[in-house]
């Protein structure tokens, strides 16, 4: 966990993807993309049905090591909106010992658009808090302060002739966008002109290490 | 042609045809209709230029001369898609010839749809294809009626893949074949092999070798090989024979037409960048590899056939069948890898039997030049290397085992016995069997997650089908066996395609870099996703480092090197500075004998040296660097880094190893080894490949292409998953045996690690060896860092960028 600060607010990243704010003891992620392998195995390709239980399993893992008493979800949660009625019995399980112990927010996404109610926690299209915006896919136009997913940024570079990609945060003046936390999420490049167009003006890739956070600025 | 006095019995067509060229049946061309008409199986094992695929087709022609049919009579498949030219001299032109009324067509993954239909409706007599395009073929349902008239498959250049994945691949198509039609023959050609005996066995059906005659070519003419060294000098470093560019387009001026064949396809740039640097009389020469778009290829290609070019660089991409005619010379540069495919190199020249066919090697450094040297002896010798045969994979027989699905529905029972009765699977037990076809149903996982979208269903016959019609139209679109590594296209700003080249390379560019790519220096414009855009530019080219498959030294190559070290009567053999290297090696160190160890240590500039000439070839020596450097690491030594190359593993440390032995010791395949393969990319790229050809994941979907590189950030991540969720699945089970296999060469490995403690001799020098001087020489161009964490590196890269974006 290392600091790093946005719009005056202080807040931990994870090496995991994920971020804490201390202030409120929240934990903020994006991207879960639940259920996707069973969604590509309805299509014929069976993907591992472990998914679900691996990004679950570290997010739980995430809350003890926090403390967390709220965590708020920054939409695509589920790979599509039927997502929730396909966890296993195992999942499901892990899901409700979450949601029923801790303050639990859904912000839905273009994924999980029109996700059912009672699967636990609260469902918003995006909110407010402490000023700060968080919602599924930055916005342009819009410039207070925002927490938003969707892009799956991830910093690829070589060095000394090795690959390393890594999931990063990208962070501009106004705008923060999380990396996908699900584990069978893939990673768009950090330097990508889409998220460039997102973010606006001048933006840095985050990457936290062990003891810090490494910052990469990307080409505008 | 030699003349034969006992002419065969045959049809007045194909016997008029051979007399008009006043030409007769050659002895192994009998042979093959003899074959024929004794309804057997049989291996062709001929030099190239023998007139094989003519021999291959013979019988077929023959007996469609005989007895014209209008339904599949032949299948010939080539590993090779570009069949064109070397077809039509051999089969097209000689059936137009006789006058026979024999269709023939190709099918091959670049066949027009609505021609492909229409075969399935009306099939050629003889059809050309693909091992891919045969188990697509397959899958279809109406395989049955298409194949029950087939009496002959001919295979072609057998050596090239038979224990390879499209060896496998074809030896279970064949088997279902056969079951199609019980009276086919299978024939197959191969190039001079060192075992005949196991293509027979990889050819014959259920494991039965006596039914498959082995008919042996004519030897031709011996090769005229020699070893090119400008002003008698061999460099002590380097690995290309760049140095002799001069000397190289000496020998082009002087022949009709040259191939240069190089050992990757980035030396393969730079050599024909030198070549044209001294190309004074600016002869047509031309560049041909497999990164190139396939409309260069083509275009050389047609340029060499046509006899436009006087010379052509090229890689392996040219090592397989197709016919130059008119080369009259090879030239290899730098070493030579191996007897075999040496052979099969220098037979790309001069295809006719009674005349020599010309080679010139050019070594690029002292070892070069041994391996040169022990790579000749064995040619004269008759030396070939033994292929190694291994159980077949099970990524391919989960694709075929779908394909089978596809086509109709099948008793389980049934098709084991049919797969088993493949060489590649005859060791197959029922379980693995088993396992592989609950992974096609539904994903083969311990946790049943998935029983509501199976792809297949036992039904209350007994039988397996496929669920839905869609998946089996996703196993068409998805089928094959090449995984291409991740590529992105070498494109003009106006559209004009170069060609690929791998993501890797690419993503270490930056706009303004230059880099030498289809024999042009070009300049980077842009790079993204899918597209590297670039422009040609006068400036001097960075070197190219885009990578290709490295084949190691072949394990005879590297005992005759051995032996040639050790050996002092064979010195006066070679070059007066190769000589004066050994012996003062003699003198300082060890030269030892072929079945020692040698271990140097020195100290250098304040590093330690630690070098093994162990001899098992490159990539072995790099999975070693790899766990000794780890050891050495736990050890307290400190090590800095390594270099491997085919004849020696060189280490460097802050502290020095006194005690060699305790690093070589074979516990650590045990431990260490699995440790480091899990952990390294090297099961993820393996896991990649068996993943796509076991069909986990789509290369294509309908209406649209995923790139290469959408493919491996999904792989990674179920790897990951798989792993920690359920590490014994299928497919990390055959990632596994892919990585031990081919990218750690473990047997090789194993073998030095087995043997290490009786064969090792190891000398404390105060400085430097000669024999270690072309491996350190690496140090510094091969900067792979080694030991650090990926979090080390991300650290140095940001202080790189944060150095270069100061404001000053």
């Amino acid at each position: 966990m290392v600091r790093l600060s946005f719009s005056g607010v202080d807040f931990l990243a994870l090496r995991q993807g994920a971020l804490f704010w201390p202030a409120r003891r929240a934990l903020l992620v994006a991207d879960l993309h639940l259920e996707k392998a069973s969604w590509y195995a309805c299509r014929g390709q069976m993907l591992p049905p472990y998914d679900s239980i691996a990004t679950l399993a570290d997010l739980t893992a995430l809350v003890e090591e926090t403390g967390a008493r709220e965590v708020w979800c920054l939409g695509d949660s589920f790979h599509d909106r039927a997502g929730g009625e396909r966890l296993s019995d195992r999942a499901r399980a892990a899901l409700d010992m979450l949601t029923s112990s801790i303050d639990w927010s859904w912000i839905t996404g273009n994924h999980d658009a029109g996700l059912a109610a009672d699967i636990g926690g609260r469902v918003l299209a995006e909110a407010v808090v402490d000023g700060l915006v968080l919602r599924h896919e930055a916005h342009p136009g819009d410039g207070r302060p925002e927490l938003s997913g969707h892009f799956h940024p991830r910093l690829r570079l070589q060095m000394r002739g090795r690959n390393v990609a890594r999931r990063c945060f990208v962070a501009g003046e106004t705008k923060l966008i999380l990396p996908a936390f699900g584990a069978l999420t893939g990673g768009l490049d950090a330097g990508d002109p889409a998220i460039g167009r997102a973010v606006g003006g001048p933006a840095r890739a985050l990457v936290p290490v062990a003891d810090r956070l490494l910052s990469f600025p990307l080409a505008a | 042609m030699s003349a034969d006095s006992s002419e065969p019995d045959l049809p007045p067509a194909v016997a008029g045809w051979f007399a008009a060229r006043g030409w007769s049946v050659r002895r192994h061309q009998q042979a093959m209709l003899a074959a024929a008409r004794a309804g057997r199986h049989a291996l062709l094992v001929a030099p190239t230029g023998a007139g094989k695929t003519l021999a291959g087709f013979l019988p077929s022609i023959v007996d469609l001369a005989e007895r014209p049919m209008d339904r599949l009579h032949t299948l010939y498949v080539s590993p090779l898609k570009a069949l064109a030219v070397d077809v039509r001299r051999n089969l097209l032109d000689p059936i137009e010839e006789m006058g026979l009324p024999v269709r023939v067509e190709t099918r091959t993954g670049d066949t027009p749809s609505d021609r492909k239909a229409r075969q399935r409706a009306r099939p050629p007599e003889m059809l050309l294809t693909t091992p891919e395009s045969l188990s697509l073929l397959l899958s279809y349902p109406d395989a049955a009626g298409l194949f029950a008239t087939l009496r002959t498959v001919v295979i072609d250049e057998v050596h090239a893949f038979a224990n390879q994945k499209r060896g496998d691949l074809l030896a279970l198509c064949l088997s279902r074949l056969q079951r199609l039609a019980p009276g086919m023959r299978r024939v197959a050609l191969s190039a001079t092999v060192a075992d005949p005996d196991a293509y027979r066995a990889w050819l014959a059906p259920d494991g039965d070798i006596d039914a498959v005659d082995l008919v042996r070519g004519d030897p031709g003419v011996p090769a005229r090989i020699s070893i090119l060294l400008p002003e008698d000098r061999v460099p002590w470093s380097g690995h290309s024979g760049r140095y002799a560019a001069e000397q190289v387009m000496a020998e082009i001026e002087t022949h009709r037409t040259t191939i240069v064949f190089c050992n990757t396809r980035a030396l393969a740039e730079l050599i024909f960048q030198d070549l044209w640097k001294v190309n004074l009389q600016s002869l047509p020469i031309g560049i041909h590899h497999g990164s190139l778009s396939r409309e260069a290829r083509r275009k050389v290609e047609g340029a060499m056939a046509a006899g436009l070019l006087r010379g052509l660089v090229a890689t392996a991409s040219l090592d397989l069948g197709v016919d130059w005619g008119d080369v009259d010379l090879v030239i290899q540069m730098g070493a030579p890898k191996g007897s075999s495919r040496l052979l099969q190199r220098i037979g790309r020249s001069n295809h006719r039997l009674d005349e020599p066919s010309e080679a010139v090697l050019v070594p690029g450094n002292r070892f070069e030049y041994l391996e040169a040297r022990a790579a000749l002896d064995a040619v004269d010798e008759g030396e070939l290397d033994p292929d190694v045969f291994r159980p077949g994979t099970l990524d391919v027989l989960a694709q075929h085992i779908m394909a089978c699905a596809c086509a109709e529905p099948f008793a389980a029972n049934q098709l084991y016995e049919e797969v088993t009765g493949a060489a590649p699977y005859s060791g197959l037990d029922r379980e693995t069997f088993d396992r592989v076809l609950h992974y096609i149903e539904s994903g083969g996982y311990a946790l049943k997650a998935y029983d509501r979208f199976r792809r297949l269903t036992l039904g209350a016959d007994g039988l397996w089908r496929v669920t839905h019609p869609q998946f089996a139209q996703q196993h068409r679109l998805n089928a094959g066996i090449i995984v291409e590594a991740p590529m992105v296209e070498v494109r003009f700003r106006n559209g004009r395609s170069l060609g690929k080249v791998e993501e890797l390379f690419a993503a270490a560019l930056t706009p303004g870099d230059t880099f030498f790519f289809a024999g042009m220096a070009l300049e980077v414009e842009r790079v993204d996703a899918t597209d590297l855009v670039v422009r040609a530019t006068s400036k001097s080219a960075r070197i190219p480092s885009y990578m290709g498959a490295r084949l190691p030294i072949s394990t005879n190559l590297a005992d005759r090197v051995r032996r040639l070290l050790h050996d002092h009567d064979q010195w006066p053999r070679f070059p007066a500075d190769v000589r004066e290297w050994l012996e003062v090696q003699d003198r300082r160190s060890v030269l030892p004998s072929p079945g020692q160890l040698l271990v140097e240590t020195f100290p250098r500039e304040g590093r330690h040296y630690m070098v093994a000439y162990s001899f098992e070839g490159w990539n072995a020596h790099q999975s070693l660097g790899m766990l000794i450097t780890r050891r050495m690491e736990t050890a307290g030594l400190m090590p800095l880094g390594f270099v491997a190359n085919d004849y020696a593993l060189g280490t460097y440390s802050l502290k020095p190893v006194t005690n060699p032995a305790a690093l070589f010791s074979p516990d650590i395949l045990e431990d260490e080894f699995v440790e480091w393969v899990q952990g390294s990319a090297l099961l993820k790229r393996a896991f990649r490949e068996v993943a796509v050809i076991g069909g986990l994941v789509e290369r294509q979907q309908p209406g649209k292409k995923k790139s290469g590189r959408q493919v491996t950030f999904s792989t990674d991540l179920i790897y990951d998953v798989l792993r920690r969720y359920e590490p014994d699945h299928l497919l990390l089970r055959a990632a596994w045996a892919d990585a031990r296999a081919r990218m750690t060469d473990v047997g090789r490995l194993a073998h030095l690690l087995d043997t290490a403690a009786d064969r090792m001799v190891h000398v404390d020098l105060p400085r430097i060896s000669p024999m270690a001087v072309p491996v350190l020489v690496l140090i510094g161009r091969e900067t792979v860092a080694q030991g650090l964490a990926d979090d080390a590196l991300l650290e140095e890269a940001e202080l790189l960028a944060a150095e270069a974006m100061r404001e000053d």
